[in-house]
């Protein structure tokens, strides 16, 4: 399917055009997140502490009396960025992982396959929380956690995809005309496994936002005094009673970045691997 | 079938060996000297020394891995470094929490999901349908622990009604420990909810195909029976399985709900044993969940050939 008819077919529907606008304003706001902000994130005013929802701030201040709504302009930045990361890191990894294991078969196959069980049997909040563990808290760390943790699943569909185009006649054919290994993946088979490979990608961008905010929640991603929206909840916990917005704005902030990201990936499925849905609709299995 | 069951059961011991190498590696991989770092500088040098000896240090390698292995499969799973107590009373303590917590998230996970599911297969493409299609968008984008804070926020807050934290065996008072499980279960079930949601309205679509709905319909059954008998009879079949698959999400999954509800379990134990770099702990809770996780979905597997004859044992690796 060419790009401009998977465009015009995604965007029928208002809800991922929905998405899509929510998400180019995230992005816009996590490049522009200084010029932004109508406050210094980092700046505090003691004599201003938790003051509520005002025309001069608008999501209110924090117990340390710098401004909520600059602290979640600013931590659009760091969830995207760690979002993305993350899954660029499965992506790759776990993509390599899957072509090669589709298309040597064999021990190979059993190897790699294999491997990737043994990490699917974690559970991917543990997983993360193991890594993080060893490898010490903050952002990079981070990174690295949910991108080791979102690899299987990125290698389970890469492989699946290969399997199902390896003995197409187009590969068979440009085997025997001598095609080396190297250019049959790289020409023939990576560009026909590529849409679940893109579905998938949007809906880990949701479950790793939502990684991220959930370890700086616990105190194992983002360190203070970067402003990241888990941390903000975490710090807003403490202050549920006295003031809620400390708690409210960042809470909508993610759930409204991982819903986009969600509404898109189910998009992008209905268009690009229709069959997949009806997979994953009767298994049950999303996450 | 046996031969299936053989061989998934051989895959499954296979994946645990090398989830417990994995899990061995914890201790290996801690940059510096575990114990010094759990124990601090100032430790006592005969501390030190047992728990050194103790947890097997100073054999190579592979002599640790062997023992290690030996022991965590009679049980052992060696000392805390900061209590002294056995990993294995510490798991066992924590484990009534944790289960009541999962058991009932999937009891709210099935009372979101049966109703709203069934409700939008029958109505599709109207409101309702509309309606569920989103709530499950969102209970899957919503992060647990916020869902948690804003419902401590209303409920034990503004309202009063409900405890904002804590915990209460069962057997103490089942009054109380059901009042401190209702916003803790509400939370961790509401994302299983979403995706059983979806679960249930295709099963329950595909279900409404069938030639015995129809020919229930055209002797002329009572739509209400149809639905009970017919419909819902075998829709919900499936739903054990992928249930059972939810449940050990949720045992593993509660982890963050844990933490905000201060909720003693075994994610509790699990972030404490972090913070204070407790690694044997560490590693029992996860080789525990791990463990869970794979017998779950074994059970899961075996049991969904069994009830799907369609499903071919040759096919599936």
């Amino acid at each position: 399917m060419r790009a401009g008819e998977t465009l015009r077919l995604l965007f029928r529907g208002p809800t991922a055009i929905v998405a899509a606008a929510v998400l180019v304003v995230l992005i816009v706001t996590a490049f522009l997140g200084e010029q932004l902000a109508p406050y210094d994130a980092t700046a505090t005013d003691v004599s201003n502490r938790l003051q509520g929802p005002s025309g001069d701030h608008w999501f209110g201040t924090d117990e340390l009396g710098r401004d909520v709504l600059s602290r979640v302009i600013l931590g659009a930045e760091v969830s995207l960025r760690v979002g993305a990361v993350a899954v660029g890191i499965s992506l790759v990894a776990g993509v390599l992982i899957g072509l090669l294991a589709g298309y040597y078969g064999r021990w190979v196959d059993d190897v790699l396959m294999r491997l990737s069980d043994v990490l699917f049997a974690f559970p991917a909040m543990l997983m993360a929380i193991a890594v993080l563990a060893i490898l010490g808290p903050g952002s990079t760390n981070a990174m690295i956690a949910i991108g080791i943790v979102y690899t299987p699943i990125f290698a389970r569909i890469t492989r699946a995809s290969v399997l199902s185009v390896r003995e197409e006649v187009y590969v068979r054919a440009a085997r025997s005309a001598g095609a080396g290994d190297l250019r049959i993946i790289g020409r023939h088979v990576l560009p026909n496994v590529t849409a679940p490979i893109i579905v998938q990608t949007s809906i880990s961008l949701a479950f790793a936002i939502l990684s991220e905010a959930a370890l700086s929640f616990v105190g194992l991603g983002t360190q203070p005094p970067d402003p990241s929206w888990g941390r903000m909840l975490a710090e807003g916990r403490g202050f549920v009673e006295q003031a809620w917005w400390m708690a409210v704005f960042p809470g909508v902030a993610i759930f409204v970045t991982v819903l986009a990201f969600n509404v898109l990936g189910d998009a992008l499925r209905d268009v690009l691997d229709p069959r997949q849905r009806q997979a994953m609709a009767t298994s049950g299995a999303t996450r | 079938m046996t031969r299936y069951a053989l061989r998934r059961l051989a895959q499954s011991v296979a994946v645990l060996l090398g989830v417990s190498v994995l899990v061995f590696a914890i201790m290996q991989l801690v940059p510096g000297d575990p114990i010094r770092a759990a124990l601090g500088q100032q430790a006592d040098p005969e501390t030190y020394q047992a728990l050194r000896e103790r947890a097997g240090l100073d054999d190579p390698v592979p002599v640790q891995f062997v023992t290690w292995i030996g022991n965590a499969l009679t049980g052992d799973f060696g000392v805390s470094f900061r209590t002294g107590e056995t990993v294995l009373s510490l798991i066992a303590e924590r484990v009534p929490a944790t289960l009541s917590l999962a058991l009932a998230a999937i009891v709210v996970a099935l009372l979101i999901a049966i109703p709203l599911g069934t409700l939008s297969a029958l109505n599709p493409r109207k409101p309702v349908d509309w309606f569920a299609s989103l709530s499950s968008q969102a209970g899957l984008s919503v992060p647990d622990f916020w869902l948690g804070i804003m419902l401590i926020l209303v409920f034990a807050g503004t309202l009063g009604w409900l405890p904002s934290a804590g915990y209460t065996p069962l057997t103490e008072s089942p009054g109380d420990w059901l009042r401190h499980l209702i916003l803790p279960a509400i939370t961790a079930g509401v994302s299983s909810g979403a995706i059983l949601t979806r679960f249930v309205r295709s099963s329950v679509l595909e279900s409404l195909g069938q030639d015995h709905v129809r020919t229930a319909r055209a002797k002329g059954m009572r739509a209400r029976d149809v639905l009970t008998w017919h419909v819902l009879r075998n829709a919900l079949v499936p739903l054990v399985t992928v249930g059972g698959v939810q449940l050990a999400y949720l045992l593993s999954g509660v982890v963050v709900v844990e933490y905000v509800f201060a909720w003693p379990g075994l994610g509790q134990l699990a972030f404490q044993a972090v913070e204070s770099r407790d690694y044997p702990v560490l590693q029992g809770a996860v080789l525990l969940f791990a463990v869970i996780f794979l017998l779950v979905n074994l059970v899961v597997d075996l049991a969904y050939a069994r009830l799907d004859p369609r499903i071919t044992y040759r096919s599936a690796r």
